[in-house]
């Protein structure tokens, strides 16, 4: 195979990289397309049989040799096969690269069947799935050992073993249970990583017998058996010795190998240690290797037309072609209203990354995308650009003129060019802090949480400003709001943030200490020991302040502070606080009216145990993170299910809570319903940022961009999420109760879903955002049973 | 921190009623028809046609508590104001009847409006007992979690009956699968239990799974070695059945019970709206 100088080498046969050789071959440019499976799109193969594939961004145009619209996998598989057939583009199969050497113009890629292949330019689209590990025995290569499970009901009556304790491994186990013998082979003494759901599925099958699960066990080898009834025998090591299961098929769930590891290896730096980080590139897709370029999901680009188009234009670079980005009409337009007439957009953009510098160090590309995702605002002298107590949690730069942040009606701050606001909700997911208002000529950059969230994980410079401006402004806002920023600022050089994992504890009972903490994001419960139980006594969200009882003198903590949920926290220690103290005048007595109000309420909650257990209970079920969460009094629910007919009713008759299921302690019931977290988990991977927090009351709504990918509700730990075709509205209730016309009210009725375009969608609670009169569940319980509380309420609940 | 139909916003309906009642009572007292107070003097004509919105207005809970999406207030509140007013509907009425009886429409209209509250008060009775004794049965846990439990029970029985004797397994696999809950509402409302088991061929009564429990606790008295162990087993898990499925029971039944007024409470009203049209009618025309 050596000897032949290719001109462009692809990497990875995802839709980016058949793109990419797709419009080599069209060019003529001598190429090869390495794809380490014996399929084109690996990932897209993995997705389940008749899986709907999206077509977002819908206002981005394709760009590329390979066609792609929204539709069902084997079709989009169907047309790229063909694509590049017509094309004739020069691919090879189960080639995968594990080094590259050389440079620009002569790079040799060694590949892990010893093969070599040399090319002038690398474009690597090897995609963030990463490839299975496998079992790394000896025997392993045999032809009844895989790594994935495509239709659980292929397979009856096999000896199958499943490797692993992760949901994948889980889930293949107790599908293949139906129609076979299993076993479940795990290398620890419990499924720790499991989902809750999950854990208690096999734990019950397990219990059942209806799978046999070998825990402390690892496979040592595969014994390949001629002419039994078994194909092979799973040699396992164990607690007690060597075991030996016969069996006809082993399935290796052994989760994935992350590419990094291996794309570092070709020499491509990434700008931080974040897993999520992603290599730095130029505007051209090329990283810090020249003539190595970075497309699709590794560059940061999840979605399949996103990656096409990059392949299109690599190739368009590479060969020195200039070609404007296919996002290019829609950043012209997103600075149409700008008074920029005689500038190019690459001239806006990096005007604007000179002019604001927290942008200053984001490459050219990353900076594009950003833009894209946010928008530009034109404000009149006076508008308000966000208000205090809004649950937004966008983040604004200021690219001309100047806002004026009203945190108190004394305390208004200026800002210009170049300088931000909204960090403070960004980080915490909290309520605005201030009111901004906008000043004259006023034009802000307004960049959604998700796109800025992705920017600090990638850019520690960028982290490093957000935080050191969010503890300032947190301190000057809490304790020293006549006191400048700048005299501040040694304050808050000491200040150090600290995180805690769920049920970490920050500070215990009894514990000398002289630090002091401002929780910026999660929040914790405050206990007190007694009788050797801890006894949950409040709870606190961000923004709340714990430990300035031991800076004022009294330096045993007086009770234990517990993150209920992942928190962080601003710690100052005392010296620092001695500064504050004495730069803020009149600091000191407030503080001290407001630890006698602690202490005071401390002996208040003190003779009152009916609450503990309930707070216990309630914290463990999560709700330390709701904002809302849906808690039904059972002296008083009689059953009726208005609250799901409510529901239902006003959401096109699909019900997004369930009232009988979920826990109950003592008369307090958690019913499966969203409880619209801090810091929604579900609001995590969203492909095309569907999923919002917004409305008044902070309500996480899932918007009409929805792809139905399914992420939130794999993310969400509550199981509030439902993926549901679209329901037609109730019929009407006069219909039905004078003629029998149509369903009950609060019944759904699923519309025709057979049409190609129909597909199931990601729905949730929304608070009834879209109402007047707040949620219709609790508005509809005719006893008063149904509640929405805040978690700080719930100390009222017993 | 949860507050009840019965004491919503401060129990402001039970005020607003409690006060409509007495200045009705007064101007009872004041008025002073000839020849006797009756429904058709001008004070007898204003609380009759109270009377009647208000019966209407009461009737409009049923369309009321189905407006999910719009609607002014709660449907606690409404709930709270129908049980409040509608109380005050029975001094009201009396006092437009004039305590004037008889055998005839009017008086059949007074009667089905009496019954109709009457109903009602045992179903506040219901609504403010009945969940909470229900919660208390079930130790907190929903129907649905009891019998989740009884089917891993019922599995642990499964298992265990298979390393016995055959006929064992067969008693307990036909108990298991002729344990009946509910069936109709009499049933319900009794707290039947029409379970039966196969015992030697013949399909016997198993109230209470005791025909099974005093079966097996027979042949534990009788079993030797390993068998006696496997049957103490069994025995007891059968005990945790028997207590399941008493806490079932008990759950339906309180639940029928929570729902039975209902049946009486909303025909009544259609009843009533039918007589109160003819005793208006009949008003008009004939008097």
């Amino acid at each position: 195979m050596g000897g032949n100088l290719y001109d462009i080498v692809v990497i990875g046969a995802g839709p980016g990289g058949l793109s990419a050789a797709a419009r080599c071959a069209e060019l003529n440019v001598p190429h090869v397309l390495l794809e380490s499976s014996s399929k084109i799109a690996n990932t897209i193969q993995k997705y389940q049989k008749g899986k709907h594939v999206m077509d977002e961004p819908g206002i981005l145009p394709l760009r590329s040799p390979v066609d792609f619209t929204a539709g069902k996998r084997e079709e989009i598989l169907d047309i790229w096969e063909t694509g590049i057939a017509h094309h004739k583009v020069n691919i090879q199969y189960g080639a995968e690269a594990k080094s590259i050497s050389g440079e620009v113009g002569n790079f040799t890629i060694g590949l892990v069947n010893g093969d070599v292949v040399q090319g002038k330019h690398i474009i690597l689209g090897i995609g963030m799935q990463g490839n299975p590990r496998q079992l790394g025995v000896p025997g392993d290569q045999a032809d009844f050992i895989q790594y994935q499970l495509d239709d659980p009901d292929e397979y009856h009556n096999e000896h199958i073993a499943v490797i692993g304790a992760g949901d994948a491994a889980i889930e293949n186990a107790i599908a293949l249970s139906k129609n076979n013998t299993v076993y479940i082979v795990n290398r620890k003494d419990e499924f720790a990583r499991a989902k809750e759901g999950n854990l208690n599925l096999i734990l019950a099958a397990i219990d059942a017998e209806n799978i046999a699960c070998l825990y402390s066990s690892s496979p040592t080898e595969v014994e390949l058996l001629e002419g039994d009834k078994f194909r092979g025998n799973l040699v396992l090591s164990t607690n007690v010795g060597v075991e030996k299961v016969p069996v006809h098929r082993v399935i290796g769930r052994l989760g994935a190998i992350p590419p990094r590891g291996l794309v570092e290896s070709f020499g491509i730096e990434f700008p931080s240690k974040d897993m999520s980080a992603i290599p730095a590139l130029t505007s051209q897709y090329e990283s810090n290797v020249t003539g190595i370029y970075v497309i699709g999901a590794l560059g940061g680009y999840p979605l399949t037309k996103q990656a096409m188009n990059q392949g299109y234009e690599v190739v368009e670079y590479i060969l020195g072609h200039d070609v404007k980005p296919a996002d290019h009409g829609l950043i012209q337009d997103k600075f149409k209203m700008l008074p920029y007439d005689n500038m190019e957009v690459d001239e806006v953009l990096t005007m604007m990354q000179e002019r604001i510098p927290i942008f200053a160090s984001v490459n050219a590309l990353l900076f594009r995308e950003l833009i894209l995702d946010s928008s530009v605002h034109v404000f009149n002298v006076g508008d308000v650009v966000f208000e205090k107590d809004d649950y937004t949690n966008s983040f604004y730069t200021i690219l001309e003129g100047g806002i004026k942040t009203v945190i108190t009606e004394d305390l208004i701050i200026s800002s210009g060019v170049g300088a931000f606001t909204g960090e403070g909700s960004l980080l915490s997911g909290r309520r605005r802090s201030a009111t901004v208002i906008a000043g004259d000529q006023c034009i802000l950059i307004e960049t959604p949480r998700r796109t800025m969230l992705k920017l600090i994980a990638s850019i520690e410079s960028v982290k490093r400003v957000l935080d050191e401006t969010f503890i300032v402004r947190q301190i000057q806002t809490k304790f020293a709001p006549k006191t400048n920023i700048k005299e501040l600022e040694p304050i808050a050089s000491r200040a150090v943030i600290n995180s805690y994992i769920p049920g970490e504890i920050i500070m215990k009972e009894g514990d000398e200490g002289d630090t002091f903490h401002l929780i910026r994001s999660g929040s914790v419960t405050v206990s007190n020991e007694v009788d050797g139980k801890d006894v949950i006594r409040t709870y606190l969200p961000a923004g709340a302040d714990i430990g300035e009882m031991a800076l004022l003198g009294d330096t045993a903590r007086s009770a234990t502070i517990k993150a209920t949920v992942k928190t962080e926290t601003v710690s100052i220690d005392k010296e620092a606080f001695e500064m504050l103290l004495s730069r803020s005048p009149g600091l000191r007595e407030e503080l001290q009216a407001k630890t006698k109000e602690r202490y005071q309420q401390n002996v208040t909650l003190q003779g009152d145990d009916g609450s503990e257990g309930l707070l216990s209970f309630l914290m463990n079920q999560g709700l330390g993170e709701a904002t809302s969460a849906l808690v039904i009094d059972e002296t008083l629910c009689i059953g009726c299910d208005l609250c799901e007919q409510a529901c239902a009713a006003t959401h096109n008759g699909t019900s997004r809570l369930n009232r009988k299921a979920g826990p109950t302690h003592a008369h307090i019931h958690v019913p499966t319903s969203c409880r619209h977290c801090e810091s929604p988990h579900c609001m995590k991977d969203c492909p095309p940022n569907a999923i919002q927090r917004m409305g008044g009351g902070g309500e996480v709504v899932i918007g009409d961009t929805c792809i139905g990918c399914g992420n939130c509700k794999q993310n969400c730990p509550y199981g509030v999420i439902e993926m549901a075709y679209k329901t037609k509205a109730p019929s009407s209730y006069w219909q039905w109760m004078l003629f029998g016309i149509g369903l009950r009210p609060g019944k759904g009725e699923v519309l025709d879903h057979g049409s190609e375009n129909e597909i199931k969608k990601a729905v949730k609670c929304d608070l009834c955002i879209e109402q007047n009169n707040g949620p219709a569940c609790v508005r509809a319980c005719p006893t008063g049973a149904a509640m929405r509380l805040n978690p700080v309420e719930f100390v009222n609940l017993a | 921190m949860s507050t009840s139909f019965v004491t919503h916003q401060g129990s402001r309906y039970f005020w607003i009623s409690l006060a409509f009642i007495i200045l009705s009572i007064i101007i009872y007292a004041w008025h002073d028809p000839i020849p006797v107070p009756n429904g058709g003097t001008w004070y007898g004509y204003t609380l009759g046609t109270i009377g009647a919105l208000m019966i209407l207005w009461l009737l409009y809970l049923g369309k009321r508590k189905r407006n999910f999406a719009k609607g002014w207030g709660t449907t606690k509140g409404w709930v709270s104001a129908h049980v409040y007013f509608g109380s005050s509907l029975l001094v009201v009425a009396t006092l437009h009847t004039g305590f004037q009886f008889g055998w005839n429409i009017h008086t059949l209209a007074y009667v089905l409006m009496c019954l109709v509250i009457f109903s009602g008060f045992f179903g506040v009775y219901a609504y403010v007992v009945y969940p909470n004794a229900r919660n208390r049965v079930k130790k907190s846990r929903t129907r649905d979690d009891i019998f989740e439990q009884l089917q891993g029970v019922d599995q642990q029985l499964k298992k265990i009956v298979g390393d016995l004797p055959e006929e064992i397994g067969a008693l307990v696999s036909s108990a298991i699968d002729r344990t009946e809950f509910g069936g109709g509402f009499l049933d319900q409302l009794r707290g039947n239990d029409k379970s039966k088991v196969m015992i030697d061929g013949v399909v016997v009564d198993n109230y209470n799974q005791d025909v099974v429990v005093e079966n097996l606790v027979h042949k534990l008295t009788l079993a030797k070695g390993v068998e006696t162990q496997m049957l103490a087993g069994l025995v007891k898990e059968y005990g945790v059945r028997q207590k399941l499925l008493g806490v079932i029971r008990t759950d339906i039944r309180l639940s029928a019970i929570q729902e039975i007024w209902l049946w009486f409470h909303v025909p009544m009203s259609f009843g009533l709206i039918a007589a109160l049209a003819a005793h208006i009618v009949s008003v008009f025309i004939y008097w």
